[in-house]
């Protein structure tokens, strides 16, 4: 059977309560779902057998700066087995920034779960380590978010004196 | 051709303390090689044979701090980054002199970002901008050149580093002996 068609039946089979936003935009296969269920829907999509999503491309956000959820993740997961690539998405709110972490799935979500935090401030649950991954650790700020001046916040980053 | 030319006569030479004390130190400037991005490639290229910066002296890129009198600062200098800069700058013994070399390390270039120390004159004190992105390696072998201008018109007497200008740091006094 065809994987655009396997998959989403799948989902639904096994997650009868999850609402599932599929969307099928030149060739690339997007989930949208609640935030909640991120980690149950990413630990079936690596052992079920049939689907074998082992490798966790990439994981990241997306800031709407003005809409009600204010905020996406994205996570970007690849199958060796089919030589397919999947993306998931789920809104986050800015009132409640949270996100439960998927490094217990993948650990190559670690690293992209701290830049994730480091840019966006999103927080994740049960994250092992979750320090900043680029900017100091005394930073106040998140640069990638879309109220962050071009040129930074002056004064925030400490020089050493001439 | 060189020094031997004058002493082929008698074995004397005249001269100036000042003057051979200069004459030494700007033939044998120590480079500190703080190669932080691609400009850094250009420096490695300024070693090499075609362009050879053994033939200003200063083929001795030496890999810590305390050996060296020249920084070139070559590559991108992030906030991050910039301590480090500073840390290395302050464990080089004086006298010492700064080349901010190409566009990012001179004004923050092309990167204009909050991650970016828009140029490193805000915590070094530079003593040549060199141009580019990168700049060639010729064009570095000049900024040596103007480097080497710049320690030859230093008398070692009057010679005190820009840090020292600073309040509350005495500068040492020389202790000159007279002739009887």
């Amino acid at each position: 059977m065809d994987l655009k068609t396997l998959i989403p039946q799948k989902l639904k089979e096994k997650f009868p309560a999850v609402e599932f936003e599929i969307t099928d935009y030149k060739d690339e296969l997007t989930f949208k779902f609640d935030k909640k269920f991120v980690v149950e829907i990413c630990a079936f999509l690596k052992s079920d057998p049939e689907l074998e999503f082992k490798s966790c491309t990439d994981i990241t956000a997306i800031d709407w700066a003005t809409r009600k959820n204010r905020f996406t993740m994205v996570y970007n997961i690849f199958s060796m087995k089919h030589n397919f690539r999947l993306r998931l998405k789920a809104d986050v709110d800015e009132a409640d920034c949270k996100v439960d972490s998927v490094s217990s799935v993948w650990r190559a979500a670690n690293w992209q779960e701290r830049e994730t935090y480091d840019m966006y401030g999103i927080k994740f649950n049960n994250h092992p380590d979750l320090r900043r991954m680029y900017m100091p650790e005394e930073f106040e700020y998140y640069p990638l978010r879309k109220d962050f001046p071009l040129m930074g916040i002056p004064g925030s980053l400490p020089l050493p004196k001439k | 051709m060189g020094l031997e030319a004058y002493l082929k006569d008698t074995g004397f030479i005249t001269t100036q303390v000042n003057a051979i004390i200069a004459w030494a130190r700007k033939s044998s400037v120590w480079p500190m090689p703080m190669g932080i991005s691609c400009c850094a490639i250009e420096m490695m290229a300024v070693g090499d044979p075609k362009y050879d910066i053994a033939r200003f002296g200063s083929e001795v890129m030496r890999f810590t701090p305390r050996q060296c009198d020249l920084m070139i600062v070559a590559g991108t200098v992030t906030y991050k980054m910039a301590p480090v800069v500073r840390k290395i700058y302050d464990q080089m013994p004086d006298p010492k002199w700064v080349i901010a070399m190409g566009a990012c390390t001179s004004t923050g270039g092309m990167y204009r970002s909050y991650s970016v120390v828009q140029g490193i004159d805000q915590f070094l004190p530079v003593d040549i901008y060199l141009a580019g992105c990168p700049p060639r390696p010729d064009n570095l072998l000049h900024a040596l050149m103007k480097i080497q201008e710049k320690i030859g018109k230093t008398k070692a007497s009057q010679f005190h580093n820009v840090p020292l200008k600073e309040e509350g740091v005495k500068l040492p006094e020389l202790n000159v002996i007279q002739k009887n």
